[in-house]
């Protein structure tokens, strides 16, 4: 079965858009704010919404880091197979900050659960939001919502969620595939 | 790319395929970043018990290996042969299936016996972690020294690495050899005579008894410690004096300059100054001495995470 487009190319970078101007609209400056990518799908937002707020407001007010959650997940020796881990980069401490969790698709919540996990040994942030590109509603195992959504969806079990990115795949778009009809 | 390790146990570097010690370096690369954060802590292994069974004497490997333990969150209990049950003529087996019967997962053991690592893993229900083996193996060891070279060199493939001392007595430089060797890596040897073991070249290695000589070929010289401890019964049997040694094998500045090049320098420790190194080279811009320790807690941190990774999880 054909793949359904939830983003194309063109709403996907007025998505991205609107997501910065909420970010803008919350935090003003950006000042002391932190941007943080969830490795390794998320850093790919993290990256396009850091360069789309450098565009929009100039300057760089806001901190931005790269982390990597694979120690901290919770299915460690439940598949066949141990994750992979990428790379952390976050040079600076979160104590005190503002910090926004970045992430493609949010689904189970399990991710963002590691994330904040994880976040902890950077220090004690004054308050974590999560931002995410797109939302697959009923479908959380934990009690985990996001604060900024690219677009929301409706989708079962066996149906999949991809992210395209222009650096990546050739172009932007997010598709929704299903298993068979 | 291999995203799990061949084995259930780390007897070895022997029973290591390349792409083992490849997932190995890159799952280190992730440990190495957790050890620089402020809290450098992950809760991987919590449910694990480990037990360290040094029944040789080790600082170094001991606490690097109770490190990493640590640094993965498990649980652990360590214990050497002085004062324990050992002493009072357990056998091996008797001694280690005692402490699985307090609910052990993994075991990580030196031992001064040769096969003694192989042996345990045959006869006891637990993932088994070669710590060192007498004069056989010491596969953790190896593993950190190829990683110190891949980092200072970008590679490991194709680098010249000489092995310098006492080869016939050294479990590194067995474990060095297998490791470099199946990294694409060049070996030579050097060292006296009556401590470098016959048919040694059958291993695919070169053999080069003028120091001088090996370290103009050499990108890496690996200065192994001279065993005082397995030398003939008083001390020194193999050659005439350490200082004979210290002026025939013994790095110092003098002939260090003489190569003229940029050659790093290794040891695996603990140094005895003076003699394979002066302070002069083990204190140098170019030894990495203690960047090999550094990265033996996050290779140590890779091996216990992959070996774990097969630990099926009970269904009770």
């Amino acid at each position: 079965m054909q793949p359904v487009t939830l983003l194309s190319s063109k709403a996907f970078g007025l998505t991205v858009e609107r997501l910065c101007h909420q970010l803008i609209e919350d935090h003003g400056e950006l000042t002391g704010l932190a941007l943080i990518g969830m490795q390794p799908r998320g850093i790919l937002l993290a990256r396009r919404l850091r360069h789309e707020l450098q565009r929009i407001q100039g300057g760089e007010h806001l901190q931005y880091g790269e982390l990597d959650i694979t120690f901290h997940r919770d299915d460690f020796r439940h598949r066949p197979t141990p994750p992979a881990p990428s790379m952390t980069q976050l040079d600076f401490s979160l104590d005190d900050r503002k910090v926004v969790l970045v992430d493609d698709v949010l689904y189970t919540g399990r991710t963002i659960r590691a994330g904040l996990d994880a976040l902890l040994a950077f220090g004690r942030p004054a308050s974590v939001q999560l931002l995410v590109l797109i939302d697959r509603r009923f479908s959380r195992e934990l009690p985990i919502q996001p604060d900024y959504v690219g677009r929301k969806v409706d989708s079962i079990a066996d149906q999949r969620v991809t992210v395209e990115w222009n650096e990546i795949d050739g172009q932007d778009r997010v598709l929704l595939h299903s298993q068979n009809a | 790319m291999s995203d799990q390790l061949s084995t259930e146990h780390l007897l070895g570097i022997k029973d290591l395929t390349p792409e083992d010690i490849d997932l190995i370096f890159r799952t280190a690369d992730g440990f190495k970043e957790v050890l620089n954060r402020p809290i450098k802590k992950v809760p991987s292994l919590r449910d694990l018990t480990i037990a360290n069974l040094f029944f040789e004497s080790s600082t170094r490997t001991r606490v690097s290996f109770e490190l990493a333990e640590k640094r993965l969150s498990a649980d652990t209990v360590s214990f050497s042969s002085s004062g324990s049950s050992v002493s009072k003529g357990e056998t091996l087996v008797d001694t280690v299936n005692n402490i699985l019967a307090m609910k052990v997962d993994m075991v990580v053991m030196r031992h001064p016996d040769p096969g003694a690592a192989m042996f345990l893993s045959r006869h006891v229900n637990a993932r088994i972690v070669n710590a060192g083996d007498g004069t056989h193996e010491h596969p953790t060891q190896a593993l950190l020294d190829a990683y110190s070279i891949r980092e200072k060199l970008g590679r490991v493939k194709g680098v010249k690495v000489l092995i310098c001392g006492d080869i016939l007595h050294s479990r590194v430089a067995l474990s060095n050899i297998f490791c470099l060797q199946k990294l694409g890596a060049e070996v030579m040897l050097s060292g006296p005579t009556t401590l470098m073991p016959r048919y040694i070249e059958s291993l695919g290695v070169r053999v080069e008894h003028d120091l001088d000589k090996a370290l103009a070929w050499c990108d890496v010289a690996n200065m192994l410690r001279i065993q005082l401890e397995r030398q003939g019964g008083d001390g020194v049997a193999n050659f005439p004096s350490l200082r004979e040694y210290a002026m025939l094998y013994g790095l110092d500045l003098e002939r260090y300059q003489r190569i003229g090049r940029d050659v790093v320098i290794m040891h695996p420790g603990p140094i005895n100054r003076g003699v394979e190194v002066t302070s002069q080279v083990a204190d140098h811009a170019n030894s990495i001495i203690l960047d090999q320790v550094e990265n033996g807690v996050a290779i140590r941190m890779a091996v216990l995470y992959l070996l774990a990774a097969r630990i099926p999880r009970s269904t009770v």
